[in-house]
């Protein structure tokens, strides 16, 4: 059930976008049954889980890796699936009515919506660290889109990106400390990991991990000094705020300290890092709070310094790990339950806060301090919403914040009898961060009513007349402020049914919901908490009355403090820094990337030859040496070296050519009577290509270059030719493998009924690589054909010399040799019944489709060479292109024929026929697809030398 | 004899890189052949050389060539033969649309960087 829970948001969020066809009904109509029916189910397990029951799912996933999706629901995670499922149904309420139906946009709104209460269900609900790591960083990826709901505005952009930025800085750590713990302990499982706690905390790697880990939190939870991208995330719809930015997502980074606090507390520093970073947060967002002008601002820094109360709570709590005595576990305890009691209070009344805001902005058009006021008698209800949920956050009587605040008081002063970790005097400083801390909460909390809706109505700074807000915009805030009431009154309750099973799941084992009960009552006598809350009212009142004295007021833009200043120059620095780095080697200059390329290799590959062990260089045995081979060698390299020294392109061609008719002679001797006709048609073909081109490419010129050009050119060269040899040595010298060859040598016959096992490798064995091939020429034949028959615009300053004029003029490739002309007709017969032998002949003699392919293709050539290619095209009327495709659909039909016969792609058979006049005949469907390849490689060639020599 | 053509493959490997950095296309088109040739040998010779018959069965021969690179090799030679078109083709439209056929356009490498 608990899978399903997470999967249903995801689901319904693709079905969101379907309420297009319904433009008149508000498509948050669609997104609200989902939380609600969530929350109303959750709220149904209540009972068992308050038990200390824990409900958990497993669903295989990697089990290889670790990796399963298992999840467990417990106290802790109930109150959070609570949370984001409740607030998330009011928050969609409330958003219908504050976000009208009208833009295009508005369905992606509810999409973003659904896709962040199911990446944070399955956060809080993931008992495997990767799953949680994966949930986590689709919070921010969520919250990244929301922030940027209204994209076209630069500061949103800005404040998506720098939240995003930072909270996946911090989700990597945390990635990296997660992974560090499954070095230590070999699993991913909270609870596993939990379970080894003892044995951690001596190990090198468990500071780096608690340090990674907690470099996640605190970025997700705004965290001094990481708290810079919340104020800039208000930049958001205000219900993504009141929703995202202040009820639950920035609260992932609380429930993770809870939930890593049996692994990490039994290390000191756990309990120092969690709580002074959680008190020095608290003052300086209640400070910062006070500052601000915009009312979204200060209830960002408000944020930031609650949830800075909460994490210092939940640090001191993290001592209860360092006891066995219950009276000491009940001590501390009381901190996390605190922790866990302001949590709920402060969605509770942040949430309705922000959405008071909302309406604020809503009625009179601006959230500025300095141009509202006295909203009290227009806004009556709004201001009842207002003034409960900001005395509730100042931790006044009779709301529920008071409860909360004064369990705070006690925990930080209970801190002097944590003699652990040394308690010196200095400790007493942790309880008076508290209270001053208190002191700015209680003066926020007052500017943020009595400046908005006390004093006189400054009407005539604002756009429009305000009035009070539909009865739908306030129900949300409504029901929720209300329940800071409701809780008050119920405190017990509301601790027996969720309070407490939460700190005992926190806890983890050996500490159960009775130990760490907490009894919650408004009176407790004259205690120190109840003057701490005295001091914190006259002090607080008296720094309303004065604190504009002070000149206080932070009238810029968030850009303008240290952390910020050090955010943007980071990242500017990042940007510059790493175009500059990238400049320095991607000049643009195509050969400077080839000698990366060249120089990547020879490092690669000498570095192999050279640092592997068993590099045999050279064989024992040599072919014996014969002068004609040599002699072959010696004017191939000859020819191939004359080609740089080349005065012109025709030498420049003929050079190749002679290198390649050099190769040609070598493979026959080389026992390759296959590869010999190959390369010999190819040669022949490939020379008149180049004839055909070169007359439109420039003519070549000396080469001009200064001579650390050409050096670096040829010691490069050098480079990639010393180590192809020794590569060459190597792979004689040392192999690793028994070869392959073998089976296709016994295989061919027995399996293939084939001779020419070259042959049979092409069409049978690897099939596979054939089919590529010619698809992979059937491309190149077509981006030849695109390249030179569709339209380039040529600028005036190209149309100069006549040398540039179009391929398709051409010039007139018609031979006036009589000669040739009448031997042509004869020979190119010739030539075609020898392709056409060279193709039947192929499976069991040398030859083969390529091959007769290419012969049919150069008998083609020369008929064009003597009639002219205009001659031939009308009298041979065939669409190349499609010959072409023809070819490829034989073969791949051929290839896919064995399906029919229930075999896997390619199979190829054969059996012997008794046929007239022929006798006993073989007959293998390999031979249906060397017809493929056949007529795909005559229409490749023919495509290409029409293409390149036609007029059309 | 392998060893001989070790060295040349070497050989044709160093003079198709050389052309390959020139800046003139018909040069770099020229280099990318001679750098085939040096790859078709250098599978050849890999595999030794002239260690019996070619690999045709049924000539009575005791032993085969080795007939996989034989198959890479063919592969190898058809496909280089549309790739050289390609080049050519690309190397006109280039010439005719840039008024050149130097490649990168300049002469001073990374002129024309971040443009």
């Amino acid at each position: 059930m608990l899978h399903i829970v997470i999967l249903i948001p995801f689901l319904w969020a693709a079905l969101v976008p379907l309420m297009r066809v319904l433009p008149r009904i508000h498509p948050g109509w669609a997104a609200l049954p989902v939380p609600a029916a969530l929350f109303a189910y959750l709220i149904s397990r209540l009972p068992q889980i308050g038990t200390g029951e824990a409900q958990a799912v497993t669903v295989p996933w990697m089990p290889g890796l670790g990796i399963d999706l298992s999840l467990v629901l417990d106290g802790w995670s109930l109150l959070f699936a609570l949370l984001i499922t409740g607030i998330g149904t009011l928050v969609v309420w409330y958003s219908m009515f504050y976000m009208g139906k009208n833009s295009d946009s508005i369905r992606n709104f509810y999409v973003y919506l659904l896709l962040f209460m199911g990446a944070m269900l399955g956060v809080v609900l993931s008992d495997n660290l990767m799953v949680l790591y994966a949930f986590w960083e689709l919070t921010s990826v969520a919250s990244f889109l929301l922030i940027a709901f209204w994209y076209r505005r630069e500061r949103s952009r800005y404040g998506a990106l720098k939240s995003m930025l930072i909270t996946v800085f911090g989700g990597l750590a945390m990635f990296a400390g997660f992974n560090l713990l499954y070095a230590m302990t070999g699993t991913y499982s909270i609870r596993e990991i939990a379970a080894q706690a003892a044995g951690l905390t001596d190990q090198p790697l468990f500071l780096p991990a608690m340090i990674l880990v907690l470099l996640g939190a605190f970025t997700k939870s705004a965290q001094f000094p990481f708290h810079i991208w919340l104020p800039d995330a208000m930049e958001a719809p205000t219900p993504v705020s009141a929703y995202l930015h202040s009820a639950t997502m920035v609260k992932a980074g609380l429930y993770l300290v809870a939930r890593m606090s049996p692994i990490f507390a039994g290390g000191a520093e756990w309990f120092w890092i969690v709580s002074l970073t959680g008190l020095i947060t608290l003052l300086y967002g209640s400070y910062k709070a006070i500052r601000q002008t915009d009312l979204k601002a200060l209830l960002a820094y408000s944020t930031i310094s609650q949830l800075g109360l909460i994490m210092s709570l939940l640090g001191v709590g993290s001592a209860v790990s360092f006891f066995t005595e219950p009276e000491q576990i009940a001590l501390f305890g009381l901190a996390t339950s605190a922790a866990v009691f302001h949590l709920i209070n402060h969605a509770v009344f942040k949430g309705s806060l922000f959405m008071v805001v909302g309406i604020v902005d809503h009625e009179t058009g601006t959230r500025d301090l300095r141009r509202l006021g006295g909203l009290m008698r227009l806004m009556p209800v709004t201001f009842v919403i207002a003034l409960i949920g900001a005395f509730s956050m100042a931790g006044m009587p009779p709301f529920s914040g008071f409860l909360s605040k004064e369990m705070f008081f006690t925990a930080m002063v209970n801190i002097r009898d944590f003699d652990v970790i040394s308690a010196d005097s200095w400790l007493l400083v942790l309880p008076v961060i508290a209270w001053v801390a208190s002191v700015f909460t209680f003066v926020y909390s007052m500017i943020l009513v009595f400046k908005t809706f006390g004093g006189k109505i400054k009407s005539g700074q604002l756009d429009k007349p305000p009035h009070e807000a539909s009865a739908g915009l306030l129900a949300a805030p409504v029901l929720l402020v209300s329940l800071a009431l409701v809780f008050a009154l119920i405190p017990n309750g509301l601790a027996h049914a969720l309070i407490d099973p939460a700190v005992a799941a926190i806890h983890g084992e050996g500490v159960d919901a009775e130990t760490v009960h907490v009894s919650i009552h408004f009176w407790h006598g004259w205690t120190p908490e109840l003057f701490m809350t005295l001091g914190v009212v006259l002090l607080g009142v008296l720094l309303y009355r004065t604190y504009t004295r002070f000149r206080l007021l932070d009238r810029e833009w968030s850009g303008r403090d240290t952390l910020n200043r050090l955010y943007n120059g980071a990242l500017s620095l990042l940007e510059n820094g790493g175009r500059r780095a990238t400049d320095l080697y991607m000049t643009g200059s195509v050969r400077r990337y080839l000698i990366y390329i060249l120089l990547f290799l020879v490092a690669a590959l000498g570095g192999t030859l050279i640092f592997s062990p068993g590099v045999k260089l050279g064989m024992d045995d040599y072919a014996p040496i014969t002068f004609y081979e040599v002699a072959l060698v010696a004017v191939m390299l000859a020819a191939a070296a004359a080609v740089p020294f080349a005065r012109s392109r025709v030498n420049a061609i003929l050079f190749t050519g002679a290198a390649g008719y050099m190769v040609t002679a070598l493979f026959l001797i080389f026992r390759a009577p296959d590869l010999a006709l190959t390369q010999m048609i190819v040669e022949t073909v490939s020379v008149i290509l180049f004839l055909l081109c070169f007359k439109f490419l420039p003519k070549l010129k000396r080469e001009k270059e200064k001579p650390a050009f050409k050096w670096t050119n040829l010691i490069v060269a050098a480079g990639v030719g010393v180590t192809v040899t020794l590569v060459a040595l190597a792979a004689m010298g040392s192999s690793p493998f028994e070869p392959i060859s073998a089976y296709f040598l016994n295989e061919s016959y027995e399996q293939a009924g084939g001779k020419n096992v070259v042959n049979v490798i092409l069409v049978d064995f690897r099939g596979f690589d054939t089919l590529f091939e010619i698809m992979v020429l059937g491309v190149a034949s077509l981006g030849i054909y695109g390249l030179v028959k569709l339209g380039v615009k040529t600028t005036p300053a190209n149309k100069k010399g006549s040398e540039s004029s179009s391929l398709r003029q051409g010039f007139p490739l018609v031979s006036n040799d009589v000669i040739l002309r009448t031997m042509s007709r004869v020979i190119v017969l010739i030539i075609i019944s020898f392709s056409l032998y060279l193709f039947f002949a192929g499976h069991n003699n040398p030859g083969g489709g390529f091959i007769a392919a290419l012969m049919t293709a150069s008998a083609l050539i020369l008929l064009a060479v003597s009639y002219g290619m205009d001659t031939i095209r009308r009298v041979i009327r065939v669409n190349y292109r499609l010959l072409t495709a023809v070819g490829l659909a034989i073969a791949i039909l051929t290839a896919a024929g064995s399906f029919v016969f229930g075999a896997p792609f390619l199979s190829q058979t054969f059996d012997h026929f008794h046929l007239p006049i022929l006798g006993d005949t073989e007959l293998a469907t390999a031979v249906l697809f060397d017809l493929g390849v056949y007529l795909a490689v005559v229409g490749v060639v023919m495509n290409i030398i029409f293409t390149i020599k036609g007029e059309d | 004899m392998e060893w001989i053509m070790a060295i040349a493959v070497g050989v044709l490997f160093m003079i198709g890189v050389y052309l390959i950095l020139s800046k003139s296309l018909l040069r770099v088109i020229l280099g990318t052949s001679l750098l085939t040739h040096g790859v078709h040998l250098l599978l050849l010779t890999m595999a030794g050389l002239k260690r019996g018959a070619a690999p045709v069965l049924g000539g009575g021969s005791e032993s085969y060539a080795d007939p996989l690179p034989q198959a890479l090799i063919l592969t190898s030679i058809v496909i280089s033969f549309g790739i050289t078109a390609l080049y050519f083709v690309l190397a006109y439209r280039a010439y005719q649309t840039r008024g050149t056929d130097e490649i990168d356009g300049s002469d001073t490498d990374g002129k024309e960087a971040g443009s």
